[in-house]
């Protein structure tokens, strides 16, 4: 009995021995074996005694398994770090370093505003990048300033693009230094849009000249004044250097218009679209927020005022500076989020034409000697209508809607504390545009893609028609050949006319026959 | 974004320049706790907020115990009294896409029209009758929600795993992606019921880990531009913003379990997208 026992008991000790050696073979790919793993493992399992340890068993496994690899691993490599991320806190670095000179400034009056402020807000309007964010941005801007002459400077804005983002900051240079700075990003103007063939000068045959005339070109409006009258700076990242944008023509405006197009977050990116943009992403960030300024510029209604020479009318020029208006008290916040008629517009309407003032292009400067026949000509011709857009500081409540949306959302930034509330203006034609008003104190913002709401799908511009038919002319239009009979008698009567010739003149013929 | 962590969340998606002011951020914190005890919710996340023309929803969303499928919308217009969003049907999705057009107004009894003209009967016999559909504005909320949830919600790679009851459930472990892996849009994947996965060939599936690769990759989205993957605040976050709904925006900290995502915007889906790339 017992040996029978201990035969079993043999028997079975034999069998674990096997099993044992099995589990202990090493594996030919990863070298472990399975008696080690599980060991590895329950001792992880017993160290830390995880909830419901079944369901996550096999997590552990694999960790256990990673983590043997890594080990063997870790003491060769260094782990690096992305080079990106240090360069940009190097950059940052800077903007928390002192300036030498900055005792003096506290007296100066410093031509930014009060970043704190604003910055909390915008917090309180729900809009904004985070505090950290926005005093990195604040340091930034302040950076700038000390780097550039200017009278005035604020934060524009922020707009997103899909590689990276341009934070926007709006300057205006105090008088005399201007324009020093003209090597801006290049305006990358290709050729004139249509066919403007030249004839080759080919001897044997000259291509058709085209009768293509491009509409005359309208003139950029000058440095401060209208669609120029600030300077825009952006930056990639708080801490990288400023670029300065370059000023931007009514060509680029009007094609800004019709296209619709994200931006990539480099300066030099082309423009591929239809109607071709003259120029590069530089020129279309800012010919986009020339056109945002213009529609979403707003300030609570007597903040501005126009300046004391108001006794001339000036007959079609709209009045284009303002100042403020030291005596201005604070409307109250409930009524400023509720009726848009106490805020106004403080940036010119941008015409049709691509400009805030308007210029008339048919005006032909030369013939003077021809005055009198060119003014008939005029006459006659349509002479184009003086464009007019609604005067500075109108009031938001003419702003035209988009179908049925309204332009305008207001609200106050908080129901429960209303007595400290701040009203809030979105801009429903402009998405992203916001503005705020708290007592006297006020400010626009953009953060946002740059890009209209049209309320309808966006349909491209079509190319224009190609030419029915070539035009018509003595090289191609058609001619009937002679028939032989004509032939025959265009001949005889050549023979007639020569024997009449050598009748007359006497001359030794060499009739030529040629039959 | 889970609720817990949304006091510092909030701070990483602000690139695009919305965030709650200080006073809803407050209300949330509480407001959201009870939601949770009084609902029996497993977790819940702010899923964003739509903005309309006369009012603002913040919505949130519970989950139960299968992350994917067990959603339940709420929404709220003062961050203190959630509402119940009804759940997405077909039906409501496609009255919806027929009736409503427009920016969200902001009133959830607004009433959309929209008539249609329909041929009822065959041949000789059929009458054109005008249909009118109306659709009120919850519903919009509704089918939104969910439409921008299975279009563009986004979860890094390894963080949601796939139970063997196949039940999707958050991964304990997740340690986060390392700093390069976040710099891909194929370790980004979107949190719904995979399209493309089955018709991958057997090559591609081989690479795949069943348990944490069960969803579509972000990289194999049709326009190819339709995302936008940057690293932002001193590329410590790395955020990923859709083009196709503007306003979507998912972060993800690298080398920690840190990702959520979350939707500011209009609510509109930007149909022009391939004329904007």
């Amino acid at each position: 009995m017992e040996s029978e026992g201990a035969l079993l008991n043999n028997q079975r000790e034999q069998t674990s021995i096997c099993f044992k050696a099995f589990m202990l073979k090493n594996s030919t790919k990863s070298n472990l074996n399975l008696y080690d793993h599980f060991a590895r493992v329950l001792t992880k399992v017993m160290d830390e005694r995880p909830e419901n340890v079944v369901d996550v068993i096999e997590d552990m496994s694999h960790e256990v398994k990673r983590g043997l690899l890594l080990d063997k691993q870790s003491t060769l490599r260094d782990i690096p770090l992305s080079a990106a991320a240090q360069l940009l806190a190097e950059q940052q670095m800077l903007l928390f370093s002192r300036g030498g000179s900055d005792d003096g400034d506290q007296e100066v009056e410093t031509p930014l505003p009060n970043v704190s402020e604003v910055g909390f807000l915008l917090e309180q309007a729900g809009v904004g990048l985070g505090r950290e964010e926005m005093l990195k941005v604040f340091l930034a801007l302040k950076q700038l300033v000390n780097s550039q002459p200017l009278a005035r400077c604020r934060l524009w804005g922020k707009i997103l693009g899909t590689e990276g983002n341009y934070l926007v900051a709006e300057g205006e240079y105090r008088d005399e230094e201007e324009g020093i700075h003209e090597e801006t990003a290049e305006d990358a103007e290709g050729e004139p849009r249509d066919d403007d063939e030249e004839a080759e000068m080919v001897e044997i045959d000259t291509l058709p000249r085209s009768t293509f005339k491009p509409p005359p070109v309208v003139p950029k409006e000058d440095n401060r004044t209208g669609v120029n009258k600030f300077t825009y700076f952006v930056c990639r990242e708080p801490g990288l250097p400023w670029m300065r944008l370059p000023t931007v023509t009514p060509t680029q405006i009007t094609a800004a218009r019709h296209i619709r197009k994200f931006f990539t977050g480099r300066l030099e990116a082309p423009i591929v679209s239809y109607p071709p943009f003259p120029g590069n992403e530089a020129n279309y960030l800012r010919a986009q927020i020339a056109r945002i300024s213009a529609s979403t510029q707003v300030s609570p209604l007597g903040f501005y005022q126009f300046g004391e020479e108001e006794g001339e009318e000036e007959e079609e020029g709209a009045r284009d500076s303002f100042e403020e208006n030291p005596d201005f008290e604070g409307i109250p916040v409930p009524e400023m989020a509720e009726s848009l008629s106490t805020w106004v517009h403080h940036v010119q309407h941008i015409l049709q034409q691509g400009r805030c003032v308007w210029v008339n292009l048919a005006e032909k400067p030369e013939d003077d000697f021809e005055e009198e026949a060119d003014e008939e000509v005029k006459e006659e011709a349509d002479e184009p209508e003086p464009e007019v857009g609604p005067p500075l500081l109108t009031p938001l409540s003419e702003d035209a809607e988009i179908t049925t949306t309204p332009p305008w959302s207001s609200k106050m930034s908080s129901t429960l504390i209303s007595q400290f509330a701040v009203a809030v203006l979105h801009s429903n034609l402009w998405p992203g545009a916001y503005a705020y008003a708290s007592g006297k104190k006020f400010e626009n913002i953009y953060f946002g893609w740059g890009l209209k709401f049209a309320g309808e799908v966006y349909t491209p511009t079509f190319p224009t028609m190609p030419q029915r038919e070539y035009t018509s002319g003595p090289e191609i239009t058609e001619a009937l050949d002679p028939s032989l009979e004509e032939e025959q008698a265009l001949k005889a009567a050549l023979e007639e006319q020569k024997a009449a010739q050598d009748e007359t003149g006497g001359l030794g013929g060499d009739e030529e026959d040629d039959d | 974004m889970d609720s817990n962590t949304l006091y510092y969340s909030l701070d990483l998606v602000s690139g695009s320049g919305l965030t709650l002011s200080s006073e809803q951020k407050a209300a949330l914190q509480t407001s959201l706790v009870i939601l949770k005890r009084n609902n029996k919710f497993n977790r819940v996340l702010f899923w964003g907020k739509i903005l309309g023309i006369k009012g603002d929803y913040f919505i949130a969303q519970g989950v139960s115990e299968d992350e994917m499928t067990d959603k339940n919308s709420l929404y709220s217009f003062n961050c203190v009294d959630w509402h119940l969003l009804p759940p997405a049907t077909e039906a409501m999705l496609a009255e919806v896409s027929a009736a409503a057009k427009g920016r969200f107004v902001g009133d959830p009894s607004h009433e959309y029209e929209h008539t249609e003209i329909r041929r009822q009967g065959e041949g000789d016999e059929a009458v054109e009758e005008e249909v009118m559909i109306k659709v009120k504005e919850e519903k919009r909320l509704a089918s939104t929600v969910h439409t921008i949830d299975k279009e563009v919600s986004v979860v890094p790679r390894g963080a949601f795993i796939k139970s063997p009851h196949g039940l999707v459930q958050t991964n304990r472990s997740f340690e986060g992606l390392s700093s390069l892996e976040a710099g891909k849009l194929s370790y980004f994947l979107h949190f719904t019921e995979p399209q493309k996965l089955k018709k991958k060939s057997i090559l591609e599936m081989a690479d795949l880990n069943r348990s944490i690769d069960f969803l579509d990759p972000l990289s194999e989205d049709i326009p190819k531009g339709s995302w936008s993957l940057q690293f932002e605040r001193g590329s410590t976050v790395c955020v990923i913003r859709s083009m196709l709904w503007l306003g979507l925006t998912s972060f993800h900290v690298p080398m920690t379990p840190q990702h959520g995502y979350i939707y500011m915007g209009d609510g509109l889906k930007n149909l022009d997208l391939p004329f904007m790339l």
